[in-house]
């Protein structure tokens, strides 16, 4: 693919010596890293080694006990899920969380819901600025539809859909916030060649189209090797290693933790 | 000018339809989920802008101008626009790869194309170092495209931007150009999907186009208000016809669907007057409502199998005013419509066609009876990219199951005496590009063209096509095997979706099959039976059930006709992936390369004739990406009944 260099820009996201446990457990130790502007940053690791609680910490839903984070420039220790949406930070989910009852172009369209400004009444009558409203965000949801290449499922029940397009809608929900950083939980689990492909050129085109920073959980080392910047290596809570693609594959560390090492 | 149609060429006609029907709609798209509509004039003006865009950068009158993508208004507009400064489209299939494009890029020197998006870009730009006198490369959809660092790429946007700039400063060039165009210029190169050989290019005129577009038009009374739906490949004649020369020929709306997936959403949303699709897009949207069908209601069901009774005793006479209908009948019928067939041409979005045709490829008489049953007004037609696709068209109120109709007004048709179909019109090639060897091969002296099918007409004048002429061969008794027959008869069941059958030469006829994935899957499902993909289905023992009843349908029906009940299908096996033009197994209009697939399935034929009860093999395939894998699998040989021949009725 002819898809030249990507400049990364300042740091936008810094998290530092986080520590999260539940009761006894040590889910996160003492990790630190930082996330660049316009970057793709990988997270990676073994079953268990933290990923999704990491993802979880930067977007709100956990609280770590220590550490800080930095999200431009001001540190958020205790950030709310819905302070993280408002700051525009947006995610998708390992297991798909959508509303399965729900048309694709709803479900679509429920990613807008924070930047709607008419009153519950206004929507209720449709009329004059709820009005004008809804044509705006429809239009915005059509161009991300467009974009994912979605259109043919457009009035679909997200239920039937299988898997792999499901997971692209999800994508579509986040995308709809417009956010500044894009959390993926997992994009391309469950996934066939084809569809990972697929996957893959959505996410390198949403960086490049909106210059929306990425961070993504992924346990297929082709496409994390292929598509981020940087990578972050976790096992049992703590971070690993920590770089470009090229210094994480020549990273013994991270070798032995992924191939074992010999006793 | 002649007769009563000004405007010979087709930029000519499009001013004229500009001059004439200015605000009309010439051509709509599906955009962001809405229909956008753009009128003649504004049509005309960005052809106008287009062309002189093109002149700017160095496009010369006899240039070739290579095409490719989906259907998009701008495409089409690159046909007028080429046309119009004295150059050549050429249309490709958009889902041929890099390799194969660049045969035709080098064949017909293409120096600038016009595609669709970065998809073909991709594929131009893979092939660079092959035809580097390819220069100049317009994408309609900027999309991914951002940061090629190309000197050869340039936004289409950014054409019609210098064309405007260019059209300024030279004022009258335009018109100049147009003027200058003559009817017997080459207006089209289409190139053949070659089952054998290398494709050809096929050149028409203005005049062979519009000749076959105008006949059509009038056997049809196509009028400036009909719409149609534009999704089949550009690179076909077939939708150069209808959705191009057609369209400026009577000047009707025509509609491209928003993407190759959205086709029976945008399908309904249009309602096209006037329809064209091959037989296995009908056959598609037949099983699809079956399958739906199976999943309705008791009384739904119940409602629709009576109703579906009425209309395949009485709807198709009904539909061709044929007297002696009782009273009784009619009124059934009318219910029908009310509760049944109408709810279900709206469904397949055809409430509105007054004409559908089909081409192609046979279509199975109970598919055709049941789209002419409900109501609509589906005929055939028989023609090639040779001449025009306009040969033979049914009439309508003479429909016939097996026939492709009489010759199409202005046409002669003549069988040689080998069988073989003969054609002269006006509506004919002027040549194969390059080719003078190809060109004086396929027309004989008297200026007819050998259409390379065999065929034979009926006591009422319709012509009969039964394979292509090649084919049709002798079994090792003597009796004449038409496979492309024995096949069709096989790919008329809904769980068969292409079957390739060998016999020349031999003592038996034996099949390869490729099941249809959609309806065994569904007909599978239904039955609790698990399977994880096509080659496992494939190879399931009921599946092989299955299908040996559908063959041994097949070999009753061969039975009854003495000319063919020696070609009965002795036995048969399911192959374990299906044929794919990636592989080169089909042609890109999906027909079987048969001498390719009896060389690469060599192994499976010798055990078909040994009577081996399996066979392993493996093969390469290609994945979409380009990348090869290999399948294997052991492949299970069946034996079909079959029935002794009927004694001869009378000697034919």
């Amino acid at each position: 693919m002819a898809i030249a260099a990507r400049k990364s820009g300042d740091v936008i996201l810094e998290l530092s010596n986080i520590s999260l446990s539940f009761g006894g457990v040590k889910a996160l130790t003492d990790i630190s890293f930082d996330v660049r502007e316009h970057e793709i940053r990988a997270i990676i690791g073994p079953n268990g080694a933290g990923k999704s609680s990491m993802l979880n910490v930067i977007n709100g839903v956990y609280r770590p006990q220590q550490g800080a984070i930095r999200f431009h420039g001001e540190v958020r220790t205790d950030m709310n899920t819905h302070d993280a949406a408002r700051y525009g930070i947006a995610r998708t989910f390992q297991n798909i969380a959508l509303f399965k009852g729900m048309s694709v172009l709803d479900n679509i369209m429920t990613g807008r819901n924070l930047m709607m400004k008419a009153t519950f009444i206004e929507q209720a009558i449709y009329f004059g600025r709820a009005r004008r409203e809804e044509m705006e965000h429809r239009r915005r949801v059509e161009q991300i539809i467009d974009f994912l290449e979605i259109q043919h499922i457009r009035k679909t029940p997200v239920g039937r859909l299988p898997y792999g397009l499901q997971k692209r809608v999800e994508l579509a929900r986040a995308l709809a916030a417009e956010p500044k950083m894009l959390l993926l939980d997992e994009p391309m689990a469950g996934m066939n060649v084809e569809e990972k492909q697929d996957m893959c050129r959505f996410v390198l085109d949403t960086n490049d189209q909106f210059g929306t920073t990425i961070v993504l959980i992924e346990h297929d080392m082709g496409v994390v090797m292929d598509i981020s910047d940087r990578v972050v290596v976790l096992d049992y809570g703590k971070k690993i290693g920590d770089g470009t693609p090229e210094e994480i594959r020549a990273n013994p560390a991270v070798i032995s933790a992924y191939l074992g090492t010999v006793h | 000018m002649t007769g009563g149609d000004p405007g010979d060429t087709f930029p000519r006609l499009l001013l004229q339809h500009a001059a004439v029907r200015g605000n009309r709609p010439a051509v709509r798209e599906k955009d962001l989920g809405i229909w956008q509509t753009w009128t003649w004039s504004e049509e005309a003006a960005e052809v106008r802008a287009m062309a002189c865009g093109l002149a700017a950068q160095g496009f010369k009158r006899g240039m070739n101008l290579a095409i490719i993508g989906d259907n998009r208004p701008r495409l089409y507009w690159a046909f007028a626009a080429a046309q119009a400064l004295g150059g050549v489209p050429v249309p490709l299939y958009q889902d041929a790869v890099a390799q194969e494009m660049v045969f035709v890029l080098e064949n017909a020197e293409i120096e600038f194309a016009i595609v669709e998006d970065q998809e073909q870009v991709d594929k131009l730009l893979e092939t660079v170092e092959r035809t580097p006198q390819l220069q100049h490369i317009y994408y309609d959809d900027p999309r991914g495209l951002r940061n090629y660092p190309h000197d050869r790429l340039l936004a289409l946007d950014r054409l019609l931007e210098i064309g405007r700039e260019f059209d300024r400063a030279n004022p009258g060039f335009y018109e100049q150009s147009v003027a200058a165009g003559q009817p017997d210029d080459i207006a089209v190169m289409l190139y053949t999907s070659g089952t054998t050989g290398k494709p050809k290019g096929v050149c028409q005129t203005h005049a062979s186009l519009l000749a076959a577009a105008r006949g059509g038009r009038d056997f049809d009374k196509l009028v400036p208000e009909d719409e149609v739906l534009s999704y089949l490949p550009m690179a076909w004649v077939g939708d150069n016809l209808f959705s191009y020369a057609q369209a400026l020929a009577a000047g009707f709306t025509i509609n491209c669907p928003e993407s190759g997936d959205t086709v029976m959403i945008d399908l309904r949303e249009i309602g096209p007057t006037y329809y064209f699709a091959p037989p296995r897009v009908f056959e598609n949207l037949l099983t699809q409502v079956m399958i739906r069908m199976e999943d309705a209601s008791k009384l739904k069901q119940a409602l629709f199998h009576y109703f579906m009774g009425v209309a395949r005793r009485v709807g198709a006479d009904i539909l061709d005013r044929k007297p002696g209908i009782g009273a009784g009948d009619r009124l059934l019928y009318a219910l029908g419509n009310f509760m049944v067939y109408g709810p279900l041409r709206n469904v397949l979005g055809m409430s509105r066609v007054r004409v559908a045709y089909t081409a192609g490829a046979a279509i199975g008489p109970d598919l055709f009876r049941f789209y002419r049953s409900i109501g609509i007004n589906l005929k055939q037609l028989y023609g090639a990219t040779e001449t025009c696709a306009y040969v033979c068209l049914q009439p309508d109120g003479q429909i016939k199951l097996d026939t492709v109709g009489l010759p199409a007004p202005g046409v002669e048709v003549k069988i040689a005496d080998n069988g073989e179909v003969l054609v002269r019109s006006a509506a004919m090639l002027k040549g194969y590009y390059k080719r003078p060897d190809a060109t004086a091969e396929s027309i004989d002296p008297d200026g007819y063209f050998r259409t390379g099918d065999a065929g034979f007409f009926d006591a009422d004048g319709h012509l009969k096509i039964i394979d292509r002429a090649k084919d049709v061969g002798k079994l090792a008794g003597g009796a004449v095997y038409a496979p492309n027959y024995i096949e069709n008869k096989l790919k008329f069941f809904q769980y068969i979706k292409e079957a390739v059958v060998f016999g020349n030469a031999r003592d038996m006829v034996c099949a390869f099959i490729n099941i249809d994935l959609g309806a065994v899957g569904n007909w599978a499902e239904r039955r609790g039976l698990a399977y994880s993909g096509y080659t496992d289905l494939a190879a399931k023992p009921e599946v092989y059930e299955l299908i040996k009843t559908c063959v041994e349908q097949v070999n009753v029906e061969l039975a009854a006709d003495p000319m063919v009940a020696d070609s009965q299908v002795h036995r048969f096996l399911i192959l374990h992936k299906e044929l794919d033009p990636d592989d080169d197994e089909l042609t890109r209009t999906r027909k079987v390369r048969r001498g390719f697939v009896e060389e690469k399935y060599k192994v499976l034929i010798d055990a078909l004739y040994a009577g081996r009860a399996s066979q392993y093999i493996e093969t390469m395939v290609k994945f979409e990406d380009g990348r090869t894998g290999k399948v294997g699998a052991d492949v299970r040989i069946c034996d079909a009944k079959y029935l002794p021949a009927a004694p001869a009725r009378k000697a034919a």
